[in-house]
């Protein structure tokens, strides 16, 4: 992939709002082969989706309760450890599956909107899948950074109006 | 009633006869006013990577809070004479070819003062920071004006610099990439500046703080070429390669005599740069290139953004190969560059800085700098588009 593909993904990931004449400008490209571009990025599944990273603790009252749970699994002969993540994956409150190295073997975050909800998701259909041997539920207190940005982040602008 | 017992003026003739700069001024203007987007500054946007501020925190925990030598940390010089090697090819001394300073400003002052006698003239490439004449002048020597012209694109031409050496001539101060154009000299431009500076036996003062924000070939510094280490003063700093212009932290390299002179003046004036910024400028030096590298990249995509906005609304702006401002001419407004600053501030609350506080050749020109975040642009350069459509751009 050549450098100014890689910068214009780089800038859409911190930014999927920039202007396609904006992008066209900033890499010195025309804004046909800026769509262009994007255009096959998104067919080749390299840009797969556009979203907001939203604080939702205050766009509404009662927040989504967000949980990371370590699953303990017994890998199956042929296909490892892809048949009961994509198991669990298929699930709409799973948000993110990892496989893990170390004592766990997939981190499972789910996102529900109450602490009940989420604990009769492990209790009933996390728990209950065959290859599953634990589950240790961990609830998310506060979100201070996530996907690299900052949330409650100190925008003002320190430096003096004019400086030489 | 009170009366005054004070019979004359207590301020030196060197006092009374300083300009106040330009940019003071103007700084004055848009600092009176809310909603102002601030194309004016000349520092980086980021703020200094955290590792350079965590290592200057460690240092006060275990306790350096004390003065090092006068030349700066010999582990900071040594780091920095690996860097000048590393990246420009220069060779210098650690042990006595190289002072730490407070700022590259610090190091223009001594070094001025180190080589100037009363009288000696000082050829200064403008338009330049704002600082050079000054310091010429409190120094004792006397500054003369070598102007440079958008149509050479803000280079300094051979022709330009030797029309303008006499007899007194003893320094050229020599800024590329330049603060306020932006404008970058190749290998074989420099080349031929040097070859007017061997001739005429003078000395140099490079100034190269914006040498990492270089952003469409390697930086040559002047100091390289054959017979110009001897003659040159290597003047960088931190400030904007590592966004830490709060640090007050620069340096000078170059022959040791000089060096030497400059650490004399240094000593009893400073005694040396504030340490728990040395400990951030090592940390900087050792492990911060990646950081220099996002920075720069982010730079350079907003140049290019700012140079091709300017352009489509009507304004002549070449592209500038290096640090973070781009000089359009905005003649065609039929305003002087101050006028343009001081009604676009008022009727748009655009900050910019006019031209000709940078010197001669600098009338005509703005300079804007891209140390902005990009949304900010965007919005600077919808209103300046606004702006010059009613000046019939
Ligand atoms: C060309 C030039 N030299 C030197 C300086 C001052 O640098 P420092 O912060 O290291 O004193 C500046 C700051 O704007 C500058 O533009």
């Amino acid at each position: 992939m050549d450098n100014k593909t890689v910068e214009l993904l780089e800038i859409l990931e911190k930014n999927g709002r920039i202007p396609i004449e904006t992008l066209a400008k900033m890499l010195d490209l025309k804004v046909e082969e800026i769509e262009r571009k994007i255009k096959t990025l998104e067919e080749k599944n390299i840009i797969l989706s556009y979203s907001a990273v939203v604080d939702w603790s205050k766009a509404i009252e009662d927040e989504k309760v967000t949980a990371v749970i370590d699953v303990k699994v017994t890998p199956k002969r042929g296909v490892g450890f892809n048949e009961v993540a994509e198991r669990i994956y298929r699930f709409p409150e799973v948000k993110a599956v990892y496989l893990m190295s170390g004592t766990y073997d997939l981190s499972v975050h789910i996102e529900g909107k109450t602490m009940a909800q989420i604990a009769r998701f492990v209790a009933e259909k996390l728990s209950t899948i065959d290859s599953v041997i634990s589950t240790t539920t961990h609830f998310m207190l506060k979100k201070y950074k996530h996907d690299g940005v900052i949330f409650e982040p100190k925008k003002e602008d320190k430096r003096i109006v004019v400086s030489p | 009633m009170k009366t005054s017992t004070m019979k004359r003026s207590y301020l030196s003739e060197t006092a009374k006869k300083l300009k106040p700069s330009g940019i003071r001024k103007f700084f004055d203007l848009a600092s009176q006013m809310e909603g102002v987007i601030s194309l004016g500054v000349g520092e980086p946007d980021f703020v200094t990577p955290w590792h350079v501020c965590e290592a200057s925190l460690d240092s006060l925990e275990r306790g350096y809070t004390g003065y090092t030598s006068n030349a700066g940390l010999l582990e900071l010089r040594t780091e920095i004479v690996k860097y000048l090697q590393g990246k420009f090819n220069l060779t210098y001394d650690a042990e006595d070819e190289v002072i730490v300073t407070v700022g590259a400003s610090q190091a223009i002052d001594v070094a001025l003062r180190a080589i100037l006698d009363s009288g000696d003239e000082v050829l200064v490439v403008e338009p330049c920071f704002v600082a050079y004449s000054a310091s010429v002048s409190l120094a004792g020597g006397v500054p003369v004006a070598v102007p440079t012209s958008a149509e050479s694109e803000f280079k300094l031409l051979p022709e330009q610099l030797e029309q303008k050496i006499t007899e007194k001539t003893k320094a050229i101060i020599l800024c590329f990439p330049n603060n306020p154009t932006g404008t970058t000299m190749s290998e074989q431009e420099l080349d031929n500046v040097a070859d007017i500076v061997k001739k005429h036996d003078l000395l140099v003062l490079t100034d190269e703080i914006y040498a990492e924000l270089s952003y469409n070939e390697e930086h040559v510094s002047i100091a390289r070429f054959n017979g110009m280490k001897e003659r040159t003063i290597y003047i960088s700093g931190f400030s904007k390669a590592f966004a830490m212009t709060g640090w007050r932290l620069g340096y000078a390299a170059g022959p040791a005599e000089i060096i030497q002179a400059m650490l004399k003046i240094h000593q009893y004036t400073i005694m040396c740069a504030p340490t728990m910024a040395q400990y951030g400028a090592l940390e900087a030096l050792k492990t911060g290139m990646d950081d220099v590298n996002e920075m720069v990249k982010s730079y350079r995509q907003r140049r290019n953004f700012l140079v091709k906005s300017f352009q489509e609304i009507g304004l002549d702006c070449h592209l500038p190969g290096g640090a973070f401002y781009v000089f359009p001419s905005i003649k065609k407004t039929g305003l002087t560059s101050e006028q343009f600053a001081e009604r676009l501030l008022h009727e748009e609350k655009v900050a910019v800085v006019p031209g000709n506080v940078f010197g001669e050749g600098g009338e005509g020109h703005i300079r804007c700098s891209y140390a902005t975040s990009l949304s900010e642009l965007q919005e600077a350069m919808n209103r300046i588009g606004r702006f010059t459509r009613k000046y019939a751009v």
